[in-house]
């Protein structure tokens, strides 16, 4: 038996509980490639076929009337739907997370019940509600008011869609904060609203934004449930992913992906400041131990 | 200000937080409520402040019934355990808060806030921190800017709840001093919660011992040190033995020992629990009186000026060593040795008849 | 007697909870009873041949076998990519840690056509797959490669946390102890991370059988072969036959709402277990 004694390689030098290095390559490179054939390629080819035409033929579809007004009518949506949830998202944050009272686990698991309804469901429950078949049909027709088909009835849809996203980022981060401060400043002299204002919105201030930001995407994005309750018309009830949709059936590939291309530049820009968020967020919080 | 706590009672859910809490604190004292977790001593405060409603009782600001008015009515200066600070604030915020909530008419001009501000911060020895903002700030000087921001409001009493409990136990004792100075200086009614037994008896005018809801002993720190009312001060507060005992009128036996009890002169053939202090135990090489147990040293251990010896008596039941504290000379002049026999006289004794651990009498055996 | 609401002097309770509930009845709950009473409105044969026809059968069969089958893989590499991003370091992580939400921002319908023209007999990857028989757009298998786009970040995102929770302690203790690290995964590490996996792979489950915009584009949604069950509420609506579209969205929401009590009670386990440790 012969003893040879040489330096020791990295890999010997390797932790513990570390895996040998062509282990951790090996499951690096399975992961990458699965990321890379369901999102990094679906999400570079719309952009390829964007622009796949040429420019001209993009920007041809994107300026488009009918596709400037489904770009119209989503940002319209979103700056309802956005606004309403943020306020109900406080609301219900600042009753769950401050206060102790009977039935809160059955109010939180309702918070979150729209995020386990099919979206072509969602959309189905409002024509129920407000179609000519449906409660408040024949009312809302002699009145001449259209919910279904019209613009109401795509804001309630996306609005019921996007009920959770402010309220579940708000809630955990309110518990975790306390009431300590609010107490303060109660002790202090501070009125309610003074309370809220001064304390309370502040602190949940970049909470508040992240969960805009998601809620914002999906509400731009809906598509299933805004497809029940829209009636496809063009130039009046056709938001972008709807108008997507049209533009692809009829075979219109360019344009479809030009402006679905809109859509993912919406997705990259949340997730960036997503992202930076997140970010601040950590940065703050090593901060604030020590 | 005076405060007067009139049979409050409070639970939480099936938990008895509060059992008919009666108490008076006077004015300008400074008073420790003590007592372990879960003992509603930080309930008592928070009722006292307003923060919580009892289920029933009463609370007197100055003889004026306060119990229904709002904690923003009542004028107190709370400090929190986790001091509270607003974190999206300037330390100059912060203490100028309750003075900027003011309604318009009551609120002091800018100038007049700047100058009460700056002049609690040098109070307190932090005004080069006026425009930090607390995560930059350490935990000691986080509790002094919860102190100003207190006292900015001119508060008649002043609450804090575990003021120290966050701290690590050097910023701790120097705050106990520096809050003992404060008090003297200003002279403003205040109550604190603790559950460390050395802050409250070197701090406080009087201590509240509190055990599941009620109040076990009132008194000056060496009133409820020297004489302890229930076992449950006894055991909180310091090393104590104890021994099984047994009450016969007026008489207690410890083993072999024989003592006077007249407070138990009713005592018929009753189980008791004796409490005696570490270092009120006599130790002799040998029985020169009646009254004496015998015991071997098994562990000797010197801390500072002070000898410790652990004990165990011959024959006896009880597995736990006694304990007992000499000074210095004294141990020298036993010169002991693991192994040695000793022969043990409690100086002072107090004798609980065991099955009711609450009644308030006491023996005192000299 | 526990109260109602505790005592608190903080104010705003009363307004905060009654907007919550006014809001959550007007948007939430008052139309989702619409599809249970409207349903009522049927007789239980009538119903029940409503839900089991041939072709809800199918789309059923359909929905929940590509969706059981796309959870199951994005348990798998979800699970391989949450241990990647927490354990490895490698160049451009922060990138693809940020990217792997995509599917939670991407608009289903853009994912729906851009996966389409990728599996298409000429597209990037369907030219690759078609020479070797493999057909994926207008199949069940396109199904189900949409369904696995759109959960992707589902079980990333829950193992991810408590991934980083598992001590690094405990891994030492278990090699101090003579384990070697295949051992240690499956015995101190996976136990420890398996009720995060579940939750997630029930999350992924759930939305994916209520998954529509990103399916109907590559499903090709041929009767009793590639059509799920959301498509067919919308053909019946199409078709104004509200009473099946609301009897199958009925059969939907039960689905919903058993599954969310099979998350809840997985993400109670979760918390137990992690707090345990």
């Amino acid at each position: 038996m012969t003893t040879i004694t040489f330096p020791l390689s990295p890999a010997a030098q390797q932790k513990a509980t570390q895996e040998p290095r062509w282990v951790r390559w090996a499951l690096i490179s399975i992961a990458l490639l699965f990321l890379t054939l369901f999102l990094f390629i679906p999400l570079i080819s719309v952009f390829y076929e964007a622009f796949k035409k040429g420019v001209e033929v993009y920007v041809a579809a994107i300026t488009d009337p009918d596709a400037l007004s489904a770009i119209k009518l989503t940002l319209t949506v979103a700056a309802i739907a956005v606004p309403l949830n943020m306020i109900f998202g406080v609301a219900a944050a600042w009753a769950i997370a401050k206060f102790e009272f009977r039935g809160k686990n059955l109010l939180i698991t309702l918070i979150d019940l729209p995020f386990s309804v099919s979206p072509v469901v969602s959309g189905l429950i409002y024509v129920l509600v407000f179609g000519l078949q449906g409660w408040l049909g024949p009312w809302l027709s002699e009145h001449d008011f259209k919910v279904i088909f019209a613009v109401p009835g795509i804001v309630l849809a996306t609005v019921f869609v996007t009920v959770p996203f402010i309220a579940r980022e708000l809630i955990p981060l309110m518990q975790a904060q306390g009431t300590e401060e609010e107490e303060a400043a109660v002790v202090l002299g501070a009125s309610g609203w003074q309370t809220f204002f001064k304390i309370t919105l502040p602190n949940i201030k970049w909470g508040l934004l992240y969960g805009a930001i998601l809620c914002n995407a999906r509400a731009m994005g809906e598509f299933g449930a805004v497809s029940v309750v829209s009636g496809h018309i063009r130039g009046s009830t056709n938001t972008m992913p709807l108008h997507v949709e049209i533009l692809y059936n009829e075979y219109n590939f360019a344009a479809a992906f030009a402006v679905a291309s809109l859509l993912a530049l919406l997705a990259l820009v949340t997730l960036a400041l997503k992202t930076l968020i997140e970010f601040r967020n950590r940065q703050h919080q090593q901060r604030g131990h020590e | 200000m005076s405060i007067d706590v009139l049979n409050l009672s409070k639970q939480f859910g099936t938990f008895t937080a509060l059992h008919d809490v009666s108490l008076q604190v006077h004015s300008g004292e400074l008073l420790a409520l003590l007592g372990p977790s879960g003992s509603g001593k930080t309930t008592l405060l928070r009722v006292i402040a307003g923060l919580e409603t009892a289920d029933s009782g009463q609370v007197l600001f100055h003889g004026e019934d306060a119990t229904d008015q709002h904690v923003r009515e009542r004028q107190v200066g709370f400090v929190f355990q986790h001091y509270a600070l607003f974190r999206n604030m300037t330390i100059f915020e912060n203490v100028a808060f309750g003075l900027r909530v003011r309604p318009k008419a009551f609120r002091p001009s800018n100038d007049e806030i700047r100058d009460r501000v700056m002049k609690l911060l040098h109070l307190v020895q932090l005004d080069w921190l006026a425009d930090r903002y607390p995560h930059q700030l350490s935990g000691g000087q986080r509790q002094r800017i919860a102190l100003a921001r207190a006292l900015a409001v001119e508060p008649k009493v002043l609450l804090l709840d575990e003021p120290f409990g966050a701290l690590d136990a050097k910023v701790r004792k120097e705050l106990r001093s520096w809050l003992r100075r404060l008090h003297d200086d200003m002279h403003i009614t205040s109550v604190f919660v603790t559950h460390d037994q050395e802050e409250a008896l070197e701090v406080a005018d009087r201590v509240v011992v509190m055990n599941e809801g009620r109040i076990e002993q009132i008194g000056t720190p060496d009133e409820v040190y020297e004489q302890p009312a229930s076992p449950f001060v006894y055991e909180f507060l310091g090393n104590v033995n104890l021994f099984h005992s047994r009450l016969h009128r007026g008489r207690a036996w410890i083993g072999d020992i024989e003592l006077d009890a007249p407070e138990h002169a009713e005592a018929e053939e009753q189980a008791a629990v004796a409490y005696v202090r570490p270092h009120e135990i006599e130790v002799e090489r040998t029985a020169n009186g009646a009254a004496a147990m015998s015991a071997l040293v098994v562990h000797i251990l010197t801390v500072g000026p002070i000898v410790r010896l652990e004990l165990v008596r011959k024959n006896d039941v009880d597995i736990t060593p006694i304990q007992v504290e000499l000074n210095k000379e004294r141990f020298r002049e036993l010169q002991l040795v693991k192994g040695d026999e000793v022969f043990i006289t409690p100086r002072r004794l107090d004798v609980f008849p065991s099955r009711k651990a609450h009644v308030d009498v006491q023996s005192q055996i000299l | 007697m526990y109260p109602l609401k505790q005592h608190s002097i903080l104010p705003g309770f009363n307004l905060a909870l009654g907007f919550t509930l006014l809001y959550l009845s007007l948007i939430v709950l008052i139309p989702l009873s619409a599809a249970f009473i409207r349903t009522a409105e049927l007789s239980w044969p009538d119903f029940w041949s409503i839900v089991t026809t041939p072709r809800v059968l199918a789309s059923y069969r359909l929905t929940f076998g590509a969706s059981f089958a796309a959870a199951l893989v994005n348990a798998l590499f979800g699970l391989l990519v949450a241990w990647v991003l927490v354990r490895y370091h490698f160049p451009g992580k922060k990138f693809v840690d940020a990217l792997v939400d995509l599917p939670f921002a991407l608009p289903t319908a853009v994912a729906g056509i851009a996966l389409t023209a990728l599996y298409a007999g000429n597209g990037w990857i369907g030219q690759y797959l078609e020479p070797l028989g493999i057909k994926v757009a207008f199949t069940p298998l396109g199904i189900f490669v949409a369904l696995t786009f759109i959960g992707l970040p589902f079980v990333v995102r829950t193992v991810q946390p408590v991934l980083e929770d598992v001590e690094a302690e405990l891994e030492e203790a278990a090699a101090t102890l003579g384990a070697n690290r295949w051992q240690t995964f499956t015995r101190v590490i996976f136990p420890a991370i398996f009720p995060a996996l579940m939750t997630g792979f029930a999350l992924a489950f759930a939305r994916a059988i209520g998954e529509y915009g990103s399916v109907i584009f590559i499903a090709g949604n041929m009767p009793m072969i590639s059509e799920i069950t959301p498509l067919l509420i919308i053909t019946k609506l199409e078709q104004y036959d509200y009473a099946g579209a609301t009897a199958l969205s009925v059969v939907m929401l039960v689905i919903s709402f058993i599954l969310l009590l099979i998350i809840n009670l997985l993400q109670w386990w979760s918390r137990r277990r992690s707090s345990k440790t």
